[in-house]
């Protein structure tokens, strides 16, 4: 037997084996991974039902989740602090509403993201499929989620006084770039959890954090007033208060062009771009790694 | 295996590898081990002193520790060791699953590991896991339609009445053992690894599992099988290989290594 004579890599090399596990190209594994959207749709909508499927009210949650949410945020900001200084007041449930349903729909994407792998590690250990395929699962899964609170949105917009109108339709863009730069995001906190699962205790308050500078229930611009006023054009176009502030222009009547930051749409764009991009290469650069540890 | 050696050799006559391990090592690294007093100061000193995980609370544990063989066509291989020898870790790096520390590992086509437990999920019914399970394994919905009631009426699950349409929490740890068995072995493999997959359900299903193994084995290029029941073993696999400690310490004919390792674990 001749083989024997060869060393492994040699004799893998004259039969064609390739190396078990390789990382592969960006092109094949966009390719990998559109061959399993169905595999992503079905996962994510099998998590959305499993949630509430203990619950005697059952898939009620999924709207009443997000309308309690909001109760109290109003109780909290609205009736106890009254933060609605400059707003109208018929404006301001909208507005905090749609602020809390938009970052929410962020926040949760990252946490899922920083637990996407680390926290499906059987999974990833005893399956063969583009790691991508999770993180973006559970992004679609927040996305879903927030389509049930629009419903809660729009009886709130329209109980407010605005009527059903044409710049409502503009969510549907707003919505697909806010998807685009969760996905990436909830990438790039993947790979952070796969090798440091502590982030998930972190985040938390980083996301906190966030959401307080990004004026969900105030006016960054009233807030800030008699600050400099770089700071608060920096806090307008951080991506969560440029999605918020979109959603609002699209569904309030009362909220007009002149609360927008100037380009907000090209902000928009970039941000969802960017971070949808580099959130996928910087992913897929570890793809090998995921399931060690 | 030597009554169709013709298909499994070259124009030259010699044999194809499959599967090619060389000098494999894996180490996991598992954090929060130590616990107890004491060891909030013992994770914050680690952090300061920069420490790599060899103190309380981050260890590293080397699973294999390098491992080499040859598999080729044609071959039934059987893992054999105590519990925690490194088996199934092994297996899982075969298929690419978890990334060797140290060392390579080669195969010619996708070796699949029977076993898609960690996809399904108890919360939904029977009907949706055989799809999701599918899904998972990377069948397409046109294959998994045309399979469905082949994986229903395999599972038994409807015997005792409508049970593929409730949440999977309520069946018997049995019956979800036989659907899940069901739904892995849907899937036809070129490299087929089973994990102990043959211990589960009653005995009347045993038996048709044991079919359904030799069945994917005509299919699959090279079997390796993880099993603790010498017996079955013996019924399925012409080589063996035996792993201690993560370290391979016999790989011959069955008979031989068996024989080796009752002799080593019989008293």
């Amino acid at each position: 037997m001749s083989d024997t004579t060869l060393s492994p890599a040699d004799l893998a090399a004259k039969h064609g084996l390739a190396v078990s596990g390789a990382r592969p190209g960006l092109f094949e594994y966009c390719r990998q991974l559109w061959g399993r959207r169905h595999f992503i749709l079905s996962f994510s909508q099998a998590k959305l039902t499993a949630q509430y499927s203990q619950a005697k009210l059952g898939q009620i949650w999924q709207v009443a989740t997000p309308l309690l949410n909001a109760l109290v945020y109003y109780f909290i900001f609205g009736v106890l602090m009254n933060a609605k200084r400059g707003i109208p007041s018929d404006v301001y449930i909208p507005f905090l509403v749609t602020g809390v349903f938009v970052f929410t729909f962020t926040q949760n994407s990252v946490m899922a993201g920083v637990r996407a792998i680390s926290g499906n590690l059987g999974l990833v250990r005893a399956l063969h499929f583009p790691r991508a395929s999770l993180p973006i699962s559970f992004a679609l899964q927040q996305l879903q989620q927030l389509l049930f609170s629009m419903i809660v949105l729009i009886l709130v917009v329209v109980a407010s006084g605005t009527m059903p109108m044409a710049s409502w339709l503009l969510m549907v863009p707003v919505l697909a770039l806010q998807f685009v730069f969760n996905t990436g995001l909830a990438m790039i906190m993947a790979r952070l959890g796969s090798k440091t699962p502590d982030l998930a205790q972190l985040m938390p308050f980083v996301l906190r954090t966030w959401m307080y500078a990004s004026g969900v229930m105030f006016s960054i611009k009233v807030v800030l007033q008699g600050k400099p006023h770089w700071l608060a054009q920096v806090l307008q176009v951080n991506p969560a208060a440029v999605y918020m502030d979109l959603a609002r222009f699209a569904m309030i009547d009362g909220y007009g062009a002149h609360n927008l930051p100037p380009h907000v749409w090209l902000v928009a764009v970039g941000w969802a771009l960017v971070v949808g991009v580099a959130g996928f290469v910087y992913f897929w650069k570890a793809e090998e790694q995921y399931g060690r540890g | 295996m030597a009554e169709d050696n013709n298909r499994l050799a070259d124009a030259s006559g010699e044999r194809i590898p499959t599967v090619i391990a060389d000098d494999v090592h894996i180490v996991y690294t598992v954090n929060g081990a130590g616990g107890g007093r004491g060891s909030a100061t013992a994770a914050l000193s680690r952090i300061v002193k920069r420490d790599k995980g060899e103190s309380r609370g981050m260890r590293k544990v080397h699973a294999v520790r390098g491992v080499s063989f040859t598999a080729y066509r044609g071959e039934a291989i059987g893992l054999i060791g105590t519990n925690g020898s490194g088996k199934s870790t092994l297996l899982r790096a075969i298929a690419g699953l978890l990334p060797p520390a140290k060392g390579r590992v080669y195969t010619n086509g996708q070796p699949s590991l029977l076993g898609v437990n960690a996809a399904l999920m108890n919360e939904l019914t029977g009907e949706r896991n055989v799809i999701l399970g599918g899904l998972a394994m990377g069948m397409s919905r046109e294959e998994i339609k045309e399979r469905y009631e082949e994986i229903v009426d395999f599972s038994g699950i409807n015997e005792k009445g409508d049970f593929i349409t409730l949440p999977m929490r309520t069946y018997s740890s049995g019956m979800a053992a036989r659907l899940r068995f069901s739904i892995a072995a849907a899937k036809d493999h070129d490299v087929l690894m089973i994990d102990e997959a043959l211990a589960t359900g009653d005995r009347k299903f045993q038996i048709r599992s044991e079919e359904r193994i030799r069945e994917l084995r005509k299919h699959a290029g090279t079997v390796f099988l993880v099993s603790h029941s010498i017996g079955s073993i013996r019924d399925t696999c012409n080589r063996v290989l035996w792993l201690e400690r993560g370290e391979l310490l016999m790989d011959g004919p069955t008979d031989e290594v068996v024989k080796a390792y009752q002799k080593e674990t019989g008293r």
